[in-house]
């Protein structure tokens, strides 16, 4: 099963990473309203990160949980996309990260609810009801912000020439993937692509904003090799298991 | 001789422990009884994947189970079906009015962006000239409305399905 493993902990370390990037927000927010809802969308994305690394552990066998695999690996041992790490920058920057995560996660968890394997499906079927309000919230905010004063749309345009290198690593498959297409488990990359793309086009072509022509593309943290922020995320994030082992609360 | 039925009435003793005017029974959280001699079998569905009351339910629903004399309790966590507010029972419904939050109505589909937000009525003066300040409240579930007639502030169970 170390397939389905390593396949479940990029998608658990996309929501663990993503999760704590968001609830750097907490008490930050640009207005309150926003504060509380970052923080909301942060703890769907942590409990997502918690059942899917669960479920990774079980599938791994070692006795692994949860917390194991979310506080004491290394960094090369994460497989979450380069995009979740990026730093939050400003709000608009933080808004575009999330919304060309959620419109890849949305078609990915819809297509997962079909999965061959049960306890995946059932995973993505909650997960999905919680991720169509956040792509709703990204979404309107993306167009808000684009269509919104010349300074918005200076700031999110430069956001999404900032982030919009790391989009092609949301689809690239491996070998081993493949065979959990093969089997029913996984749906193709070429499909949630193609979702994605529909997608985004159509938010972006609202929200005035254009598409960068550099196609120079970024990858990497699905194998392990990490931007240089991922390290400093962990040091916040495992502090307390790491200096005070097995402490509970 | 404990039957199922008994079961569920003690768990309408457990109340939800971030809106404890509800019981998780009226919640919907609790999707399955079974009884083996003196084993206790429950099934409970979270609301929101990162519920924090998760836990807190699980060991309310052993002790309160414990001190009715089941001997043994045994909570396990199901995903599937996802729970939907269509789960809240219509005695929970008219509870969660009374304390103070508008219960969820039917509301348009998400992937319609800028869509006019659903009109809930004021759980104070009940009227429905009321406007969605955000769609994210003080919890995972709860969404913040404010009333143009008495102007009063709430908290509305938003819908999930």
């Amino acid at each position: 099963m170390s397939t389905l493993f390593n396949y479940i902990l990029k998608i658990g370390d996309d929501s663990l990473i993503l999760g704590h990037r968001l609830s750097e927000w907490c008490g930050h927010g640009p207005i309150l309203e926003e504060d509380i809802a970052m923080t909301n969308i942060a703890l769907d994305l942590v409990g997502q990160a918690t059942t899917l690394l669960n479920y990774a552990g079980e599938m791994e066998g070692k006795g692994r949980d949860a917390d194991a695999l979310a506080f004491l690996r290394f960094d090369r041992e994460y497989r979450n996309l380069l995009l979740v790490e990026q730093p939050n920058g400003d709000f608009g920057m933080t808004m575009m990260r999330q919304f060309l995560f959620d419109a890849y996660r949305l078609p990915l968890l819809e297509r997962l609810q079909k999965s061959s394997d049960v306890s995946l499906a059932a995973i993505a079927e909650k997960s999905l009801k919680e991720t169509k309000y956040h792509l709703k919230h990204s979404s309107e905010w993306v167009i808000r912000l684009g269509d919104g004063t010349e300074e918005s749309h200076r700031r999110v345009q430069d956001a999404l020439d900032t982030l919009w290198r790391y989009t092609d690593e949301l689809f690239q498959e491996d070998d081993a993937e493949k065979e959990l297409v093969v089997s029913g488990v996984i749906p193709p990359m070429s499909e949630i692509r193609e979702a994605w793309n529909a997608n985004v086009n159509r938010v972006l072509e609202e929200a005035t904003l254009t598409i960068p022509t550099n196609n120079w593309k970024h990858s990497g943290g699905r194998k392990g090799m990490h931007s240089e922020h991922l390290g400093y995320i962990l040091a916040e994030l495992q502090y307390m298991q790491r200096a005070y082992p097995n402490m509970e609360w | 001789m404990v039957t199922k039925d008994q079961i569920w009435l003690w768990l309408e003793e457990v109340s939800d422990p971030e809106i404890p005017v509800l019981t998780i029974v009226d919640l919907g959280v609790v999707r399955h009884v079974e009884l083996h001699g003196d084993l206790c079998e429950i099934k409970i569905t979270p609301t929101y994947s990162g519920c924090p009351a998760m836990k807190t339910i699980e060991d309310d629903i052993v002790s309160k189970l414990t001190e009715k004399g089941i001997e043994t309790v045994k909570v396990d966590l199901v995903l599937s079906p996802a729970w939907t507010t269509d789960w809240i029972s219509e005695k929970g419904r008219s509870k969660l009015l009374e304390y103070g939050i508008a219960p969820p109505v039917d509301e348009v589909d998400k992937s319609v962006l800028f869509a006019e937000p659903p009109k809930v009525g004021c759980p104070r003066c009940g009227s429905h000239n009321t406007r969605m300040v955000s769609l994210f409240g003080s919890t995972a579930c709860k969404a913040q409305y404010q009333c143009n007639e008495c102007l009063e502030p709430f908290d509305y169970f938003k819908c999930l399905k």
